[in-house]
């Protein structure tokens, strides 16, 4: 009786399923594979870009770090927030506690005093966090804190997408429906193409830099995204190396067990 | 009941005894997974399973409780307090890694669990309980699971809540408002964030409840084996401690070298990136899949894409997801083949392994996007899916011939002769 | 009983397999499955060090242990209320007058011996900056805030002219020293230094 009652089940749903192929299929006969510019012309994949946080013995280069909060400081600090870190963070890039409070106190928050209760500007401490960014412009920057971990690709996509502006190809600027619309940028790294973002790493040497390195637009470029790449995972020396440990005990502890297994088993035949 | 030779629980200490007497847990211990426990020589490593799932159920539990200790479950501050948890609680990260991948690992053993019990037939007679109880387990996960995702409040969090809650909006006169109260509200908002938060924290349990009953109702006829025959005599059987502590405890520590890599060295590689944005509700991402544990039933639910008669695709595929779980339940009664496991039944294990590639094909037009060729590839996987259960797993068993069975497990190990070898011993 | 090590089983039987073997076999045999045991064991006490240090203070609690104050605003006779770690923190800058009354105490033997938790001004205060008595603003009763410090109530430092514990009427002299009522010892001071003549930077 069951059975009877699954068979007419299940040919319920297969019936069901072979009208939606059918309708689809059809569709998909008469129409073929999907196109659209992005299709077309996104590039996926982004350029190769190597860290030396990369792989798992990765540990961050500290003067790339600083070089790259710089750039941040710099450029991308006029529209683009980075709330999750806080000033006592920049210890791990190698400030010592004088120059992070001297960087914090650059900036003003707006926080509650703790004895009035009102909402007061004063100047930032190290325990504060990166304010927010009043920014008015067109489009919405998002915050950097995550950002490359909050995209596919990661920091190769960040460094891809810094440096990927170009000219849109002649089938896409002749035909006024894919042209690149007014106050947008072509970027074929950036998902539908057209950008929001004026090319923030136009010209070289934007940045000075202290340590004598020479602030190329791709030198630029790597920076930030190295420095994104902390900002995004401030733990990561500690989760390799904790990882190196954890799974250096367990394979210790698996061949053990698996000799004292076969200890347990010998001479019972299974 | 155990079988006649099982050992029973003799404390020779005064305290055990003193304990014994009052309060016979060390007995309960001894007998459900100690040296009075008898179990199957011939067990493979696919019985594994249970155990490493029981241990990643602990691990999620008390990483879980930990993460509730930092977490705050609002959606104006859900977001930054999980970020405050990776980045200034000490070992926030590890915790916060090893819970969302430990869910993953969790699923991909429950997942092989499973299948074991499709291909050696477990959820015969007299094991229905088991089995029974071991789907409500999965069903009671998944929507842990859910929940569990949507805490973080990130934009696959917020679509998550969104789009699962809308699969109730399908059912005509009540679905808009059986919606409005699931989430608490017209759209997920802090109620619906706190009432996931309360549940999370509470499935667990259940399912420790769940999985206690589970394991109870095993111990009645006693663990299955490969050859899908009884236990016939004490040859047949060897005591679950020390064999299967020593054969289990070995994978798990296989099993925490994976988790271990996954933890520190990928611990993104399972998760959605858009996750790492805020909840927006003005915007939703370009691309919502769920994880990838659910990506089968996401196709299932796909694939209905056209209105049969009077009800409607968007009805007919939620209808879909559901039955494609809910078959299970009667798997006991659809397979009434006498040989429970596919090693003897050839027809049964072609059809098996058809289901196996079935579900990974599933998997993969499940995280695709919803456009040709995948909608396509989907339609007909779905197809072999509701046929493998619905329709091929009771007609084979009713016109299979089945290969020939050994007499006992003992004969499976050791061949005919030594069976008799053994016997003229004993 | 070779498999048992460290499982609390005290009747479990040992495995059957090893009837046959050599003593030099099984003591090998033996050695295997105690490391085997012992190295889970230590795994486990292993996993337990993150799980109790979670509930340590975080980092950013940890950011705000210190805190730092300018005095230049505080004029002779004034206090101010701070927060430090959470709770208040009183600054006065003592009058000569008020730095005499507490030193009469020290320096008068049966006064001084009479104080329920004596200690000398000097002990209170950092040398050279004897004005400036910097204390929390819990009171050592049951953890009321005292009066005395917030604006206003200057009228309400109590018998002592210190600060005064409205709850249970713990009176404080002006080395914040406990002087009548409940409260068992003086107002705490905090570790703090000066950075420069007008800075502190307590914790």
């Amino acid at each position: 009786m069951i059975r009877i009652f699954s068979i007419l089940a299940g040919l319920f749903f297969i019936v069901g399923l072979l009208w939606s192929t059918a309708v689809d299929t059809l569709a998909f006969a008469t129409d073929g594979l999907p196109t659209s510019p992005e299709k077309e012309f996104h590039i996926e994949h982004p350029k190769a870009l190597s860290l030396k946080s990369d792989g798992p013995f990765g540990k961050f280069d500290k003067e790339q770090l600083q070089r790259g909060f710089g750039v941040y400081r710099e450029v991308c600090a006029q529209c683009h927030s980075l709330k999750q870190v806080a000033y006592r963070d920049l210890a791990a890039l190698g400030y010592s506690e004088n120059a992070i409070k001297a960087i914090a106190a650059k900036t003003t928050i707006n926080a509650k005093d703790p004895l009035s209760g009102e909402m007061k500007d004063r100047p930032g401490l190290p325990a504060d966090h990166f304010p927010p960014v009043v920014y008015g412009g067109k489009g919405v920057p998002p915050d950097l804190s995550l950002i490359t971990k909050a995209r596919e690709g990661g920091a190769p996509y960040v460094y891809s997408l810094l440096t990927g502006y170009a000219a849109q190809p002649a089938k896409l600027a002749n035909n006024p429906e894919t042209k690149t619309p007014d106050g947008l940028h072509y970027n074929p790294y950036f998902a539908n193409l057209n950008i929001a973002m004026v090319p923030p790493l136009a010209a070289d040497g934007l940045v000075t830099y202290s340590d004598g390195t020479v602030a190329t637009k791709d030198q630029m470029a790597k920076d930030v995204s190295a420095f994104l790449v902390w900002t995004a995972e401030p733990k990561l020396e500690a989760r390799h190396q904790t990882g190196f440990m954890w799974v250096g005990l367990m394979l210790f502890v698996t061949v053990l067990s698996f000799l004292a297994y076969r200890n347990v088993w010998s001479g019972t035949k299974h | 009941m155990s079988f006649p030779w099982a050992k029973q629980y003799t404390p020779s200490h005064p305290a055990m005894v003193w304990l014994d007497e009052r309060l016979p847990l060390p007995r309960l211990i001894y007998g459900a997974v100690g040296a009075g426990y008898e179990v199957p020589r011939n067990l493979n490593y696919f019985w594994n399973f249970g155990f490493m799932a029981g241990l990643c159920l602990v691990i999620q539990i008390v990483t879980g409780i930990v993460l509730a200790m930092h977490f705050a479950p609002n959606s104006a501050i859900a977001f930054d307090s999980t970020e405050h948890i990776m980045r200034d609680v000490n070992w926030g990260w590890l915790m916060r890694y090893g819970h969302s991948n430990g869910a993953a690992l969790f699923f991909a053993v429950i997942y092989l669990h499973i299948f074991r019990g499709f291909y050696y037939g477990s959820y015969k007679a007299p094991r229905e309980m088991i089995w029974l109880l071991g789907v409500v387990i999965f069903l009671l996960m998944m929507a842990t699971a859910f929940m569990g995702y949507v805490l973080p409040w990130g934009q696959m969090s917020y679509w998550a809540a969104q789009v699962i809650t809308g699969f109730f909006t399908a059912f005509p006169l009540i679905g808009d408002g059986l919606k409005e109260w699931l989430l608490g509200g017209f759209a997920p908002d802090n109620a619906t964030l706190n009432r996931f938060f309360s549940l999370h924290f509470l499935l667990p349990f259940v399912i420790l409840g769940v999985v206690i009953l589970h394991i109870w109702s095993l111990h009645i006829p006693g663990s299955s084996n490969p050859t899908g025959v009884e236990v016939k005599s004490k040859a047949d059987t060897v005591p679950f401690h020390p064999y299967y502590t020593a054969k289990d405890g070995w994978t798990v520590g296989l099993f925490m070298v994976i988790y271990g890599l996954f933890v520190f060295y990928m611990p993104n590689s399972m998760g959605h990136p858009d996750n790492y944005i805020p909840a927006n509700p003005m915007q939703t991402p370009a691309h919502i899949v769920p994880e990838w544990y659910f990506w089968p039933f996401y196709a299932i639910l796909r694939s209905f894409t056209q209105p049969l008669l009077f009800i409607p695709g968007k009805l007919m595929g939620v209808l879909a997801m559901f039955a494609a779980i809910l078959v299970w339940f009667i798997m006991p009664w659809l397979d009434r083949s006498p040989v429970r496991s596919a090693k003897f039944r050839p027809l049964y294990r072609k059809f098996f392994w058809a289901l196996v590639v079935d579900v990974l094909v599933l998997g993969y037009c499940g995280v695709s996007p919803p456009e040709q060729p995948y909608i396509l590839l989907a339609q007909l996987a779905t197809i072999y899916y509701f046929a493998h259960f619905f329709i091929i797993v009771p007609l084979v068993s009713s016109i299979e011939r089945p290969e020939p069975l050994p007499f006992s497990i003992t004969e499976a190990v050791l061949g005919h002769d030594g069976q008799a070898a053994l016997a003229a011993k004993g | 009983m070779a498999h048992d090590a460290g499982i609390d089983t005290p009747t479990a039987d040992s495995g059957a397999g090893l009837g046959a073997l050599d003593s030099g076999g099984v003591r090998r045999r033996d050695f295997i499955n105690i490391a085997a045991v012992s190295a889970a064991g230590v795994s486990g006490l292993v996993v337990l060090y993150p799980l109790i240090s979670q509930m340590a203070p975080s980092a950013d609690v940890l950011a705000e242990s210190s805190t730092e104050i300018d005095l230049a605003a505080i004029q002779p006779g004034q206090a101010i209320k701070a927060l430090f770690r959470k709770q208040p923190l009183f600054v006065r800058n003592l009058m000569p007058e008020e730095i005499k009354k507490a030193t009469d105490v020290d320096n008068n033997a049966s006064e001084f011996s009479k104080l329920r938790d004596p200690q000398t001004l000097a002990d209170r205060t950092k040398p050279g900056k004897q004005n400036w008595l910097i204390t929390m603003g819990v009171c050592t009763h049951l953890g009321c805030v005292p009066l005395g410090a917030g604006p206003g109530e200057e009228m309400s430092r109590g018998a002592f002219g210190g600060y005064f514990c409205p709850c249970h009427g713990s009176a404080y002299d002006t080395a914040a020293r406990i002087r009548k009522g409940p409260a068992p010892r003086n107002l705490e001071v905090p570790p703090y230094e000066f950075t420069s003549d007008t800075v502190v930077k307590i914790g």
